[in-house]
């Protein structure tokens, strides 16, 4: 044991004594308090802590469901209609928790918008990115195993659908299947089972999203001009000022969320996942979840089964290494002049995919669903590594104050030619 | 040399226990793993009997046979000559209509989609029956003709044929 170990003094002897013994205090002091956060930091970086405070919402309204719902066949749709109609506040509970998983989705899929155009994957934050889309990963896990829960037609089908994509796999498919399924079809045991790991998985989620925290607090945070943090000039502290402004984006977010849930609930539900399952009679058309549905539009261009599930999960998994198929230095795409086109692209590309993910896979939408899928892995294997070669991007500003000192003084040649600016020569002063 | 040969003796002990703990641990994660696959009274879900005398020619009824739907159709004279005329070596997955049936008027199938598990349209009048007049599966597209054969679309199997016997003309044993 250090003797010498250097003990945080507080005024408040109680914090002295924990401290003492756990040096709790002074840890969130320096990673919540004093933390630097590089000033020109947008409300696009407030979604991270959005997406926490959803995540706990999740658990909590989850938590309260669990204890009203019942993992069988033929009990799991009436025990969430009683949630609906019978259980005090369940319907409350329900909607928060249907469409919490919705908005949870909105803001991470803002989040990674965030990250890839300021390019916040790339060094030293590469880890932090594979953790990130690690999170994502386990997000469409468990809400894929949550959709399944209220046992309707939506619920069953899917179901169905998605446990069917592993028989793809070639010899061992079948038996794969069987196994996660613990039933030749989608039955009590399949529901049980998801059950379980419904309500395990958000707190692995949890668990991860530590260390997807723990590790942006090690280089600190990106910011719009994706220059680092070079003088105390260039950041503010964490506690009150990024404090108090992801709260204001938190009202922001409380009063579009509360619209939906009191005035729309349903506006983001399947209207057969209302009809109990019925394993004998296939919806119309299956339709996945909004959020899923850009994943489902690959699978479904491609006319091939095994070819298909290959790329679906390919789309999600090429993510992992865009760290490394990005050979650009600069990181913000405000400063790449022809990859911030193809990054813009690639976002109404995802939102065209998902849009035909959603319609039957047929004629012009089929059409749709097959450009789009070759714009997707193009932007990865072609467009992102080839660009960073050929670009020339502009020039980055010196310093995160040099930004202001340009937006103050416009005519000044601005950072075209790198003129110190006046904020500038005050941090050589420092 | 004394110090090589406890080098030696060192490595053994270590290569030992990490083999001795990785073939406990793996047999300590074994029954974990068995006990999510189908349990006994699952896999002794047993036979169904179906009485066939009701149904007439051209149509076809929908049964439940370990939780899935088994499509027995009644064919037309139309149909099992369609189902005959193809060439077996044209389709994705070979197969004579033959090979497929036990009386030809008869057809049995397990009526899951073979791409991702839907069930296929067909078995009502009212249906769409797809391009081959057999059956269409809504989720993805695939189309099945008179035998229950994959013709189009992205299934890459044939429908299952279940195990079956006639107990007599009226009535059909699955599984």
């Amino acid at each position: 044991m250090d003797k010498n170990r250097k003990v945080h003094q507080f005024k408040n002897p109680v914090l002295n004594w924990i401290e003492f013994r756990l040096p709790i205090i002074s840890y969130f002091k320096k990673e919540y308090g004093d933390y630097p956060m590089p000033k020109n930091c947008n409300y696009f970086w407030s979604f991270g802590a959005l997406a926490t405070i959803t995540l706990v919402t999740m658990i909590v309204s989850g938590i309260f469901l669990a204890m009203n719902y019942t993992p069988h066949t033929d009990m799991a749709f009436d025990s969430v209609e009683r949630i609906m109609r019978d259980v005090n506040y369940g319907w409350l509970m329900r909607y928060i928790h249907s469409n919490g998983a919705a908005f949870f989705f909105i803001i991470v899929y803002i989040h990674i918008v965030r990250a890839m155009y300021f390019g916040s994957y790339k060094y030293p934050r590469e880890l932090n990115w594979i953790l990130g889309v690690f999170i994502f990963l386990l997000m469409m896990a468990t809400s894929f195993l949550g959709y399944t829960l209220p046992w309707g037609q939506m619920s069953y089908w899917g179901a169905t659908v998605i446990t069917n994509l592993f028989s793809a796999i070639p010899f061992i498919g079948e038996g794969l299947k069987t196994w996660l399924l613990g039933d030749y079809n989608v039955g009590n045991a399949t529901l049980n089972r998801f059950f379980a790991l419904h309500y395990v998985l958000p707190f692995v989620i949890f668990g991860v999203v530590g260390l997807h925290v723990a590790a942006v607090h090690v280089h600190g945070s990106n910011n719009p001009d994706g220059i680092d943090i070079k003088t105390n000039n260039d950041s503010v502290n964490f506690f009150p000022y990024m404090l108090i402004k992801d709260t204001v984006a938190m009202c922001a977010f409380g009063v579009a969320i509360s619209a939906v849930i009191f005035f729309g609930p349903n506006l983001m539900a399947e209207v057969d996942n209302y009809i109990p399952a019925d394993p004998l009679v296939t919806p119309a058309h299956i339709v996945p979840n909004w959020y899923l549905a850009p994943f489902y539009a690959i699978l479904r261009a491609v006319p091939d089964k095994l070819g298909g599930v290959l790329l679906m999960f390919g789309a999600i998994v090429i993510l992992f290494v865009l760290p490394w198929l990005d050979r650009s230095k600069v990181r913000s795409c405000n400063y790449r002049p022809i990859y911030k086109w193809f990054m813009m692209g690639f976002f109404v590309n995802f939102f065209a995919l998902g849009y035909v993910g959603m319609l039957p896979a047929e004629g012009l939408y089929l059409l749709i669903a097959r450009v789009g899928l070759l714009y997707y892995f193009g932007f990865f294997f072609i467009i992102t590594p080839f660009v960073g070669w050929i670009e020339k991007p502009s020039k980055l500003p010196l310093s995160i104050s040099d930004v202001y000192a340009k937006n103050i003084a416009p005519n000044i040649g601005g950072g075209e030619k790198g003129i110190p600016s006046p904020a500038m020569q005050k941090d050589t002063n420092l | 040399m004394a110090k090589k040969r406890k080098n030696k003796r060192r490595d053994f002990l270590q290569l030992s226990t990490v083999t001795l703990g990785a073939v406990g641990t793996a047999a300590f994660i074994w029954p974990f793993l068995k006990s999510m696959s189908p349990a006994e009274d699952t896999l002794a879900a047993g036979s169904t009997e179906v009485d066939i005398s009701a149904i007439e020619e051209g149509q076809s009824i929908t049964i439940k046979w370990r939780g899935k739907p088994v499509f027995i159709k009644k064919r037309t004279k139309d149909e099992i000559d369609a189902a005959k005329m193809v060439q077996a070596s044209d389709l994705r997955d070979p197969q004579d209509d033959a090979d497929r049936v036990q009386k030809e008027e008869w057809l049995v199938l397990v009526g899951v989609c073979t791409h991702l598990g839907c069930v296929p349209l067909g078995q009502k009048v009212s249906d769409m029956k797809g391009e081959y007049d057999g059956w269409y599966c809504p989720c993805h597209g695939s189309h099945y003709d008179t035998s229950g054969r994959i013709r189009k679309g992205p299934a890459p199997k044939n429908l299952d044929v279940p195990p079956y016997t006639f107990l007599n003309d009226n009535t059909i044993k699955i599984g």
